[in-house]
């Protein structure tokens, strides 16, 4: 709004100008009643204040300079010539457009209409018929109401050699056809010359373009509507139903190529004669070119695409509706657990295939591989449920917090159908429930700040998922009044959680907000702060081995992204090997692997930190952790880890490699085991540990504490 | 990289209300005053698209027009020209000059842009 005004300021500091400068010429004109260059002046000024106060919103102002400026173009052409009544007119006209800008609305201004007969007469008297109604403002035509049904167009576009003289890219037109719906594009190469006869600043190509599209046709001549003079084009209506009938989609070729006026009908009937395919046919008898018959195959083919995606979206309906059944989730379970043995022995065929090299063994092992990731894929996939299920439960929540707020919320769900685990949608109700309360609780303000504020007033709640890799992001957004980061930073000094000169990052700010025992809200409402903090949030997240990111602008809103596996049942590990045994690390928490040799240990002084590139990195030496006896190899590695975003290395002996690992659960007596998640059997039958490296650092802070207490 | 786009304009306000909008949808602008100072401010620097009134003083976005057309390095670059609905000649004499295309005031920002788009990306 602020911009507007500006411009509208300049628009009238320009118009005064103007008009002083359609006095002088006046005046001037008096004198010399036929200097050329003078009345130039005066229609400019009039042209200038008309076309701007247009633009401005000054439409009284435009209204009136136009039909002066008629007048004027009149003059300017020597069809009406400068009298002392024309210029008596125009400077009362002057003074006209001068009040119209003094007053701010313009209402209370008359006596404009009595100046325009005049010039309406003068007008009229030489029977110019400025042809105005044929030139309505053409950019607007796209105004008309767009249709929802699906037309498909066939477009002919020939445009003239000397286009690219015009400046323009007949390329970024078609782009631009691609962009209104589903597009098939031929190019016409048989008018290109030969090398020697090319010029390079001519168009040779030509092109037919078959567009489906729920936009209508002014869509289309509007992208052509700078062209229209400069090309061939047709335009025509293949399919108006909207629904595709047998008939269209199995049109036959020779119906296509008829109406397209390619062949005629007894051309066609001549070659049916025969008994090859009609395309072939056509060819060979020489009525058409290869290139004309290959745009119709695209067009029938083109045609074809769009019924069978609409059949199977039938299909797929009708599947859905007749073929699912109710399976009890502890048979997937016992099933998810068998593929797992199986990926496991197979693993094992594998290796021993190998290690034979048996040709027929080696290739048995590689078929059993194979047949076995797609029964996993797809046991994994039977696992997997839509979000959207879960999403639209929170409509209600969403809409009962409102009420008892008294904020206007408005809930959007986006990527309803992301499929995730079944297990994790169960566990990812609470988390969700809390946040979303969070968000409109301290998030989104009453309607009246909001309104106060400029925003509208009712909020926006957004939930979305995504696939992203191995992984589902889901982020609840709200356009409420975001986190400032002072706010929680002092609130964390007050409790004692940083010291006050500590130098924070925004994002190591937002991560205390998921800190136990850490709330914000001055007062308890019943919506959120019920003594449950973000560090339950953040807990239930880690333990579907998630992550939780907070990013929030001060005044614009909050988005917090759960990052989550699509599956529980398998994770991308990272091998490692210390002493005789095996351990697997999330190969999510891993940023990389780098060296620690014994002079590095004797630099620190026995501190367990190491420095890459020049940053410090704390480890914990996992052969200490775990009491393994052993000598250790002379070059350990460290694997660093990304922990609240908190950098972490972990000592192994050795990295293996990257490892997809179906998770066994420990059985009952090792549960109560910390820093061990689970585990997972080898390829050669050996079982590795899964780490839980989130509790090891816990663990090994809480022993730091304790020795230095 | 971001593309450069002249705009021509003898009034203040216009050029302003433009600059503006191309600014903002991520453009870089030159101005320029008249024909005469467009083709002075082209001279060597690399121009995406013109955007010219019609009607100005010294010379007019005709005579710009067909300058540009009969210089090989602005040969090919799109020139829009902003007319208003009474000039549906001038417009034609435009086209014929080697105007790509046109806008017809009053337009909006948006409305600039959209057709902005149709001849640079």
């Amino acid at each position: 709004m602020a911009d507007m005004d500006k411009h509208k300021e300049a628009y009238m500091e320009e118009a005064y100008e103007l008009l002083a400068e359609l006095e002088d010429a006046m005046l001037a004109l008096e004198e010399t009643p036929d200097d050329g260059e003078l009345i130039g002046r005066a229609f400019r000024a009039l042209h200038t204040i008309k076309g701007s106060g247009s633009m401005f919103g000054f439409d009284k102002i435009a209204a009136f300079a136009h039909e002066v400026e008629t007048v004027f173009d009149l003059v300017r052409n020597g069809k009406i010539p400068v009298t002392k009544q024309l210029i008596d007119l125009t400077l009362s006209a002057r003074d006209h457009i001068k009040r119209l800008l003094d007053s701010p609305d313009g209402d209370t201004v008359t006596g404009g209409e009595e100046i325009l007969i005049y010039f309406r007469k003068l007008a009229i008297q030489k029977e110019h018929k400025e042809n105005r109604d044929a030139v309505a403002p053409i950019i607007n035509e796209c105004a008309s109401k767009t249709e929802n049904k699906n037309i498909t167009f066939r477009i002919q576009f020939r445009p003239n050699p000397d286009i690219f003289t015009k400046g323009i890219d007949p390329v970024l037109l078609l782009d631009e056809l691609c962009t209104l719906g589903n597009c098939k594009i031929l190019a016409y190469t048989d008018a290109i010359p030969q090398l020697e006869d090319i010029d390079p600043e001519s168009c040779y190509t030509y092109w037919d373009i078959i567009i489906t599209t729920s936009k209508g046709m002014n869509a289309i001549k509007d992208v052509f509507i700078f062209v229209e003079d400069e090309c061939k084009l047709s335009i025509d209506v293949i399919d108006d139903t909207g629904k595709f009938d047998e008939e269209f989609g199995n049109k036959k070729i020779g119906e296509i190529l008829i109406e397209r006026g390619f062949i005629t009908q007894e051309n066609l009937r001549k070659v049916l004669g025969q008994q090859k395919r009609i395309g072939e046919m056509l060819v060979e008898a020489n009525v058409i070119e290869p290139q004309k018959l290959e745009a119709a195959l695209s067009e029938q083919q083109h045609l074809r695409e769009i019924k069978s995606i609409k059949e199977t979206k039938q299909s797929t309906q009708q599947a859905e509706a007749a073929s699912s059944i109710r399976v009890s989730s502890d048979k997937l379970d016992r099933l998810v657990d068998l593929v797992g043995e199986l990926v496991t022995v197979q693993a094992r065929l594998t290796q021993t295939a190998a290690s034979k090299s048996d040709a027929e063994l080696i290739l048995i092992a590689e078929e059993v591989e194979r047949l076995t990731e797609e029964l996993r894929d797809n046991t994994m996939s039977v696992r997997l449920v839509p979000i959207g299920a879960l999403f639209s439960k929170f409509k209600r929540l969403v809409r009962d917090l409102s009420a008892e707020t008294g904020k206007e919320v408005e809930m959007l769900i986006e990527g309803a159908e992301t499929e995730i685990d079944k297990t994790v949608i169960e566990r990812l109700n609470d988390p969700l429930v809390h946040l979303i309360r969070n968000s409109i609780d301290h998030g989104i303000e009453q309607p009246g700040k909001r309104s106060s504020l400029g925003k509208p007033a009712q909020g926006l709640l957004q939930l979305s998922a995504r696939h992203s890799g191995a992984y589902v992001l889901i982020e609840i957004v709200d356009d409420g009044a975001g986190i400032d980061p002072e706010v929680i930073r002092a609130k964390a000094v007050e409790k004692g959680m940083i010291a006050p000169a500590d130098d924070l990052t925004e994002k190591e700010i937002f991560s205390l907000i998921l800190a136990p025992g850490f709330s914000t809200a001055k007062t308890i409402t019943n919506v959120s702060g019920r003594g449950v903090g973000m560090d339950v949030v953040k807990r239930a997240i880690e333990n579907l081995r998630g992550s939780i990111d907070i990013t929030s602008r001060k005044g614009v809103g909050t988005t917090i992204t759960l990052q989550l596996p699509l599956t529980l049942a398998i994770i991308e590990g990272l091998l490692v090997k210390i002493g005789p045994d095996y351990y697997v690390m999330p190969l999510f928490s891993v940023e990389e692997c780098v060296e620690l040799t014994g002079d590095d240990i004797a630099r620190t002084h026995g501190r367990q930190i190491a420095n890459v590139r020049g940053k410090i990195v704390p480890y914990i030496s996992l052969r200490e952790q775990f009491s393994i006896n052993g000598g250790k190899p002379s070059i350990e590695q460290i694997v660093i880890t990304s922990i609240d975003g908190h950098r972490v290395g972990f000592v192994v002996d050795h990295v293996i490699g990257e490892h997809q690992t179906v998770i066994k659960s420990l059985g009952r007596f090792y549960k109560t085991i910390e820093g061990i998640s689970g585990a997972t059997i080898l390829g050669d039958g050996t079982v590795a540990l899964i780490l839980d490296v989130v509790k090891l650092v816990q663990t090994a802070e809480l022993e730091e504490v304790t020795t230095n207490a | 990289m971001a593309k450069t786009i002249l705009i021509v304009d003898d009034s203040a306000s216009m050029r302003q209300l433009v600059t503006f909008a191309l600014k903002d949808a991520g453009y870089d602008v030159i101005a320029a005053v008249d024909g005469k100072d467009a083709l002075g401010k082209l001279n060597g620097a690399k121009i995406d698209m013109v955007v010219t009134d019609l009607n100005m003083p010294n010379m007019d976005g005709i005579m710009l027009i067909k300058q540009l057309r009969s210089r090989p390095s602005s040969k090919f670059t799109p020139v829009v020209m902003l007319t208003t609905e009474s000039q549906e000649t001038k417009k034609q004499e435009g086209k014929l000059a080697g105007a790509s295309g046109w806008i017809v005031k009053p337009f909006t920002p948006e409305k600039l842009i959209e057709v902005i788009k149709k001849f640079v990306k």
